[in-house]
């Protein structure tokens, strides 16, 4: 059971002057998992682009089942057997199951479909994986984690012995990254083996059987998964020591958000939520369970329907957007790209679309682009954003240096509340840190935190108390030294919120 | 074959990938030109000579590129923010009847006084053309493009209706044409004796303040960001609805005075053919330009010197002016595949 199924010998790929990969060499065993470690651009994806013949490599070459790869061709690639699962799913979303399964996989020209064979093919894999799935269901029904396993389920239609799964987990819960994790030990114990990319150490842990930590496009390390550390890990991912956040117990404040038995059309169901100055309050939860609706509610996107909410002890059931961030309330919005930035403008134009109507921007309707330069400009030093000029279009930055770039335009504000939407998602350690470290810092300052996360280390990890939110329902919140995963757990899936009442939305 | 986004587009390539654009338009249309058995090189010659060769010809390059000015602006306001005005023939011919029943004696005023209220209700009458429209969007999210497309044609028989109805001239035999505008209504030429009129400059005057207000006011600012990302947009507080029907008001006001230039500074009157289409050219002018105001006024005046040098040439040679239309639109098509190769490289692996 060792055999070599896949190697890669002395890789090299040049973009311009970035060095992407550099003299990349390993190997993957039959029926072995094996993680690729590493920050945003440190030459993860560009390997496996490669691999799959998206990139032509500039140096090196691939073998596969002992036959080399001819570079460049991705049909090849599908054909010796490797197959690829997206980070963003390939999937036509008006299609069924078993519709996107298939497509591509039959001649043009044919005139009839194989639809039954291809059915009966579909539910015997699904059951030999233990993948359930309803082939008749269209692709926009399926949860996010349903979803995934019709991309794997595509991927095992085609023959595929080899899965590069670039960055799985990356839109999935907890709960459907661990049965994604049992999904995968299942596939290994029938031979086939695993290309796990990731940045998440905990994932990479609990996975693989060996791990590659890549760095600047080098590798720098190989380890087996039983003896490494967590710490080791990060240490060669970001290549120096680091820092875990510290948070001194504070006093709290007064009341700074009230929420009274809200309802919203978008999925709040009578939640209540109270926030004081000097805390971080963290708000767990599976999306979809209305974190969304009480960001919402709070960036003053969407008005309740009833109940009432308070924000320094203000009325705030009708403020608008606009008004929000007068109030200096921050908002880091879940989804950076859609909601946080407009990608195709520069640093400057996204650094004032907060503050643009504000006097010292705005002469008589009337821009001063110099003084919003020179604010660009004082985020970028101030808040470490890496780009080559205020000019630069924010389409260009990493995922990394744009979320710098919405913490720097909406906390250099001085704000006195910060709704934090899962501000650490898509991120690599170093900048995750950066994030934590200033949402501690605003703690400090005596500023109110919501903490709205998928991930459950984080919350731990920063907040004060700790609320679950669960059909729009939010619970009474708890000290984070009261709780443990387990419970959070149980309150995620339900346990402990009383039976929705008839006007249940 | 793939598309690969260019980091940082070469000076070279931004220069020469249009140039060659350019060549491209030219050997095709010698191609056309060369099958229907004349020269190219002398077809070209006239038309040039036709669109710039003379004092005449080139002031009715410029007198024909007026409207398509306006035009051309109107789509290059609306487009920015991503909302589809394909109804400039529409806000156009509005404009037109504002000035006709304003400018033809019911406001017996002196020019300094009724050519700035003709200014004004020629621009309103534009601009409430498509604030319909955009109020749909909106309020239900009814596609503009079929609304403003459908409205050119609701308006074209409604200015009919007119023209045999109410604004019929009464001396005009029978001619479905409306009474001249006065004198005072009357946009000044010029040079003495030559059509060129002063709606050029009001032209110009309009492609600069469009300019301005694109990259100066927060209202040009806030109808970059809505047509870019209106989610963001509505996240960072903006009132995008708002700035919607603002994009509407401008853009269609701009096609509103094309219907007073041709009018006042023209024609003299309105009949059914005011325009050949302007409003529909504006779109290729807009396009042409990249969307940005000053390059309208030159693409206008390209696309004003190909339709006036084919005309001329037509006439000496043996080649039909439709030769014109083949120019136009093979420009268009060559300008944007010649901007997508400098913003893409292609790969054929």
């Amino acid at each position: 059971m060792t055999d070599t199924v896949l190697s890669l010998d002395r890789i090299s790929k040049r973009f311009g002057a970035l060095i992407a990969n550099d003299a990349i060499s390993f190997d993957l065993k039959q029926g072995e998992i094996v993680a690729l470690l590493g920050e945003n651009g440190a030459g993860k994806t560009t390997l496996m682009n490669i691999l799959f013949g998206h990139y032509v490599a500039d140096d090196g070459s691939i073998s596969v089942f002992g036959k080399s790869l001819p570079p460049g061709q991705p049909r090849a690639a599908i054909q010796a057997g490797i197959g690829m699962v997206h980070q963003h799913f390939t999937l036509a979303d008006n299609l069924t199951v078993l519709d996107n399964i298939m497509l591509g996989t039959e001649k043009p020209w044919r005139l009839s479909s194989r639809k039954s064979e291809a059915r009966q093919r579909l539910t015997k894999l699904a059951q030999d994986f233990g993948l359930a799935i309803e082939p008749d269901k269209t692709v926009a029904e399926l949860s996010v984690g349903e979803r995934q396993r019709v991309e794997i389920l595509k991927v095992l239609y085609r023959e595929a012995r080899i899965l590069i799964l670039d960055e799985p987990t990356a839109v999935l819960t907890p709960q459907e990254s661990q049965s994604l994790f049992a999904t995968l030990k299942k596939l290994t114990a029938q031979g086939l083996s695993i290309i796990f990319i990731s940045h998440k150490l905990n994932e990479v842990l609990s996975v693989s059987d060996r791990i590659f930590v890549l760095r600047a496009g080098r590798l720098v390390a190989e380890r087996p998964t039983k003896g490494t550390t967590r710490k080791e890990l990060a240490e060669l991912m970001v290549g120096r020591p680091i820092a875990e956040p510290k948070i001194e117990p504070q006093p709290h404040g007064d009341i700074h958000v009230e929420i009274r038995a809200v309802t919203t059309a978008d999925g709040l169901d009578h939640a209540d939520l109270t926030l004081h100055g000097g805390e971080i309050l963290g708000l767990a939860g599976v999306s979809g369970n209305g974190q969304t609706a009480l960001a919402n509610l709070l960036s003053g996107l969407s008005p309740p329907k009833s109940g009432t909410l308070h924000i320094f002890g203000e009325d705030a059931a009708r403020w608008t957007p606009d008004l929000v961030t007068r109030k200096r309330i921050a908002r880091i919005p879940e989804d950076r790209h859609a909601e946080g930035l407009v990608a195709d403008m520069s640093v400057t134009e996204n650094v004032i679309a907060e503050i643009y109507r504000e006097p010292r921007f705005n002469k008589r309707g009337f821009l001063d682009w110099r003084a919003a330069e020179g604010f660009a400009e004082e985020i970028i030093k101030g808040f470490d954003v890496k780009c080559p000029s205020p000019t630069t279009r924010v389409r260009l930055l990493s995922g990394g240096n744009m979320q710098k770039l919405i913490l720097g335009r909406t906390l250099s504000l001085a704000p006195r509340f910060i709704l934090a939407c899962q501000p650490a998602r898509g991120l690599d350690i170093g900048a995750v840190s950066y994030v934590h470290e200033r949402l501690i810092q605003a703690r400090k300052s005596g500023a109110s935190v919501l903490l709205i996360s998928d991930d459950l280390d984080e919350i731990l990890a920063l907040a004060d108390r700790v609320a679950v939110i669960y059909r729009g329902r939010i619970s009474e919140p708890l000290p984070r030294q009261q709780v443990t995963i387990q419970e959070l757990g149980l309150m995620m899936a339900g346990h402990g919120f009383s039976e929705g009442d008839a006007h249940a939305a | 074959m793939r598309l690969e986004p260019r980091e940082k587009p070469s000076l070279l390539i931004t220069i020469a990938y249009p140039a060659l654009a350019v060549l491209a338009v030219f050997v095709f249309a010698g191609f056309l030109v060369s099958l229907s058995g004349a020269n190219p090189f002398s077809v070209f010659g006239l038309v040039l000579k036709g669109a710039a060769g003379s004092q005449f010809a080139l002031f009715e390059t410029l007198t024909r590129a007026t409207p398509l000015i306006f035009t051309g602006l109107a789509a290059a306001v609306a487009f920015r923010a991503k909302l589809w005005n394909i109804g400039a023939e529409a806000q156009l011919y509005m404009g037109a009847v504002a000035t006709v029943v304003f400018g033809t004696g019911l406001l017996p005023l002196p020019s300094p006084v009724l050519i700035p209220i003709l200014l004004i209700v020629a621009t309103l009458a534009g601009a409430l053309t498509l604030l319909g429209p955009a109020f749909l969007k909106v309020r239900f999210g009814v596609d503009e493009v079929v609304t403003t497309l459908l409205l050119n044609f609701i308006v074209i028989l409604f200015v009919s209706l007119l023209l045999e109805g109410p604004l019929k001239d009464p001396m005009g035999m029978g001619w479905p044409q409306t009474k001249k505008v006065i004198a005072e209504a009357q946009l000044p030429k010029l040079i003495q004796g030559k059509r060129l009129h002063f709606g050029f400059i009001l032209a110009l005057v309009a492609a600069v303040a469009v300019w301005v207000i694109n990259t100066r006011t927060a209202l040009g600012y806030e109808m970059k960001a809505v047509g870019f990302n209106p989610r963001a947009s509505r996240f960072a507080g903006m009132k995008v609805d708002r700035v919607m029907l603002k994009t509407a008001l401008l853009s269609g006001g701009l096609a509103g005075l094309a219907g007073l230039s041709e009018v006042s500074g023209l024609k003299g009157n309105l009949t059914l053919d005011l325009s050949p289409g302007f409003g529909y050219a504006g779109i290729v002018v807009a396009m042409l330009a990249l969307l940005h105001p000053l390059g309208v006024v030159a693409a206008a005046i390209f696309v004003a010197g190909i339709f006036v040098g084919a005309d001329a040439m037509s006439r000496s040679a043996q080649v039909p002016s439709y030769i014109a239309q083949v120019m136009v639109a093979s420009a268009l098509l060559a300008m944007v595949t010649a901007v997508m190769f400098t913003r893409y490289r292609l790969r054929w692996k």
